[in-house]
């Protein structure tokens, strides 16, 4: 540990409270301040702060050369951190919000993703590309889009999306450690949930998910925006004398099987929650592959609450296509927990 | 050279505004005939004769390397190739003007090029010949891969040039494109941000008049594929794509000013597509043969040597010397791409992330056991 990491570490050891966005404003700048190949750029990123603040006081304190404004050009901005890289640079971007990302979609899948693999190895792109995503704000089209589908669909890419303050800074600092590319999805609800925590990278790690609350009746898998609605649905359960575990799966790719799995072997049911749209969605990756892995084990068919299978709604109706508690709490009773028939029609 | 002044006769024919200082001449800027005979030039420097030989020999040998990679997708050796015949003056004018620090972003149709800056001709075949995407150590002669999306390669560029300017390192990069390629968004976006922040990149456009089937008549209403630099405040040049001297002057010309700090360099550089697209293309379905046969007329590497056997620099011994020398390489790449290459499927999953994930791990065990089933049961 060199010595600045370690005052660092000495510093950090105090709980504060904090919001998501301060947490992830202290990764960048922690970043910034500990390794100089790290820049920061994007649309409004500098003298404003970005638009959720996240990059606030940046540009101030670390001069407008590593954190900067760039035109207005996502695709642009994508591939220029490219070549930066190439050239030895760690480029943490951002985009403005999900769909604005995906004029930046050619160069993600066709450059960002592949030029590790196509180069064997010879060129690494540690670039993290920070994305505000997800509904829950009001927000009108375009603003509120879930799409971490399509980057998890990408080999090449990692995809990472914390739950909380502590979590947003921990995953942030390690994304931009990362040799690998790291989409980084902010849940942009929750970028004012506060938490009481100590700041630190280095107690976990980026590519496992992490078990929120223990519980032995259902397994609950829930990401980014979701993680708060679960728990707050697993402490409902409880009053209806139900057990749930919570899983935080933080990295959506890679898929941390080993903790996942062994969570739903204790528990034989599960379900997985996604604000994005069910039909090729992510939590249809998740349900095959622990049946899969599961199938003995299981008592009941994983079952999935996502949003309807319709383009994000206006803000007068998003509530009702967010997964609510309610919805939550609905299919854990449709889990099966009395039904025989199964059995019955095996003995037959 | 300078970039902003009005070049050639009536430039600027508009009305002669400020503003008109920037527009790129009306005829391509020239320093050879098609015959070889020198023009008379205010804008660019005719290049020393050691470099006017250098360009004639390293356009016979990027030519039989040419003709060598299509002859190799007859007999079965590549997959695929997009021949550049006809593109000589760009691709090796360019090349050779480059400083050992700068960096070429070429694309799919620059093979000739990534073997004139030293990449060993079988590596930079791999791509074509279906081995893997990418055949050589990019950071070996500063050769980024081969670029399939049309202009993607452009932003890297300027990604690249501009970190060289935050690190303080004197590096130019230098992107190819087609002019279909100037149509894709990519172009904008690279040549916008070039400018803004001064970037030191040279964007070369071989304007060869296709983008496979289509003319360039149906890319673009601009006066010129210079003109679209000149909205971004990106200073713009149209050249005679086929005049290897030219090419040489003002892609050196562009490198030093860029690295100088005056920012990016747009070339236009009007040349010939020879061939059909790739070897897998039908030109005859959208041009008239007579119109290749004008452009043979207008050959770069015969128009270099016109030009160095009238001055004496070249004679009869040396073109054949220099042409033994290309036949030679060529038999040994025939040689080396007739030799069967080993691959190993495990390669398939050990690149995609930087340390192998236990997921692909446990799919490269997969199709190993699914190899060693299918041998036994051979
Ligand atoms: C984004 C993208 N769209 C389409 C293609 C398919 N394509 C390959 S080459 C080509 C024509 C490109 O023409 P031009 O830019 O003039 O370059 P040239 O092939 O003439 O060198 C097309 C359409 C591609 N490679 N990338
Ligand atoms: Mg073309």
């Amino acid at each position: 540990m060199t010595m600045t990491a370690e005052r660092d570490a000495v510093a950090a050891a105090k709980p504060t409270s904090i919001t998501m966005a301060a947490a992830l404003n202290r990764a960048l700048a922690d970043a910034l301040s500990q390794d100089e190949t790290v820049l920061v750029f994007g649309e409004d990123v500098g003298t404003l702060g970005g638009v959720f603040r996240v990059t606030d006081g940046l540009a101030a304190t670390f001069g407008q050369s590593r954190v900067f404004d760039t035109p207005l050009a996502e695709s642009a901005i994508v591939g220029t951190a490219i070549g930066m890289a190439m050239n030895g640079l760690r480029p943490a971007v951002e985009m403005q919000f999900d769909a604005f990302a995906y004029p930046a979609f050619e160069q993600i899948t066709s450059h960002l993703a592949k030029l590790h693999n196509r180069t064997r190895g010879r060129v690494s792109l540690p670039i993290v590309i920070r994305i505000p995503y997800g509904g829950g704000i009001g927000g009108v089209e375009h603003h509120c889009d879930s799409s971490e589908a399509y980057y998890t669909h990408t080999p090449g890419l990692r995809v990472v999306t914390p739950g909380t303050p502590s979590d947003a800074y921990a995953l942030l600092r390690q994304a931009i450690e990362c040799p690998d590319p790291v989409i980084f999805l902010e849940p942009k609800r929750r970028y004012w949930s506060k938490e009481t925590a100590v700041l630190d990278h280095r107690s976990s790690t980026v590519d496992r998910a992490v078990v929120r609350r223990s519980g032995t009746d259902v397994t609950l898998i829930a990401y980014g925006g979701t993680v708060a609605t679960a728990m707050e649905a697993a402490e409902a359960a409880r009053q209806d004398g139900r057990s749930v575990e919570v899983i935080d799966l933080r990295s959506l790719s890679p898929f941390d099987d080993e903790t996942v799995v062994a969570s739903l072997r204790r528990t034989g049911r599960a379900v997985v929650v996604h604000e994005a749209s069910q039909f090729g969605g992510y939590g249809a990756e998740v349900a095959a592959r622990l049946s899969e892995q599961c199938f003995h084990y299981l008592e009941a068919p994983i079952l999935r609450v996502a949003g309807f299978d319709i383009p994000y709604p206006p803000p007068k109706l998003e509530q009702h296509h967010l997964p609510s508690v309610d919805r939550i709490l609905d299919a854990f009773d449709r889990l099966q927990w009395e039904d025989t028939s199964t059995l019955e029609r095996r003995s037959t | 050279m300078t970039f902003l002044a009005p070049v050639g006769n009536d430039a600027g024919a508009g009305g002669g505004g400020e503003s008109d200082r920037f527009l790129p001449s009306e005829i391509p800027m020239a320093l050879l005939d098609p015959a070889g005979r020198v023009l008379p030039s205010s804008e660019l420097a005719m290049p020393p004769a050691d470099v006017l030989l250098e360009l004639y020999r390293q356009m016979v040998l990027g030519r039989r390397f040419d003709s060598q990679a299509t002859a190799l997708t007859k007999q079965g050796r590549l997959a695929v190739y997009p021949s550049a015949r006809g593109q000589e003056a760009c691709e090796i004018g360019a090349v050779l003007a480059l400083r050992p620090q700068d960096w070429l972003f070429p694309t799919y149709r620059d093979s000739m090029a990534i073997v004139a800056r030293g990449v060993d001709p079988v590596e930079a075949l791999t791509l074509l010949r279906g081995d893997w995407h990418c055949g050589y150590d990019p950071y070996v002669h500063n050769v980024a891969p081969q670029c399939t999306p049309l202009a993607t390669n452009t932003v890297h560029a300027v990604g690249l040039a501009h970190a060289a300017r935050i690190k303080g390192e004197d590096t130019v990069a230098l992107v190819m494109l087609g002019d279909g390629g100037t149509s894709e968004g990519d172009t904008h976006e690279a040549l916008n941000f070039a400018a803004v922040w001064k970037a030191p990149v040279v964007f070369l456009i071989q304007n060869n008049g296709y983008a496979i089937s289509v003319p360039l008549s149906k890319q673009t209403a601009a006066p010129s594929l210079a003109h679209k630099g000149i909205g971004y405040g990106v200073r713009s040049v149209k050249i005679d794509g086929n005049d290897p001297a030219a090419v040489y002057a003002t892609v050196d010309a562009a490198i030093r000013s860029a690295a100088a700090g005056d920012g990016p360099v747009l070339i236009e550089a009007i040349t010939y597509r020879i061939e059909a697209h790739t070897n897998a293309d039908d030109a005859s379905r959208y041009r008239d043969p007579a119109e290749v046969q004008a452009w043979l007329a207008r050959d770069p590497v015969s128009r270099l040597r016109a030009h160095l056997t009238e001055r004496g620099l070249l004679d009869d011994d040396a073109v054949a010397a220099i042409e033994s020398a290309a036949e030679d390489r060529a038999g040994e790449l025939r040689r080396r791409m007739n030799v069967d290459s080993e691959l190993d499927p495990a390669d398939l999953f050990r690149y995609v992330y930087a340390a192998q994930t236990p997921a692909l791990a446990r799919q490269a065990r997969e199709l190993a056991e699914e190899i060693d089933r299918a041998e036994e049961q051979r």
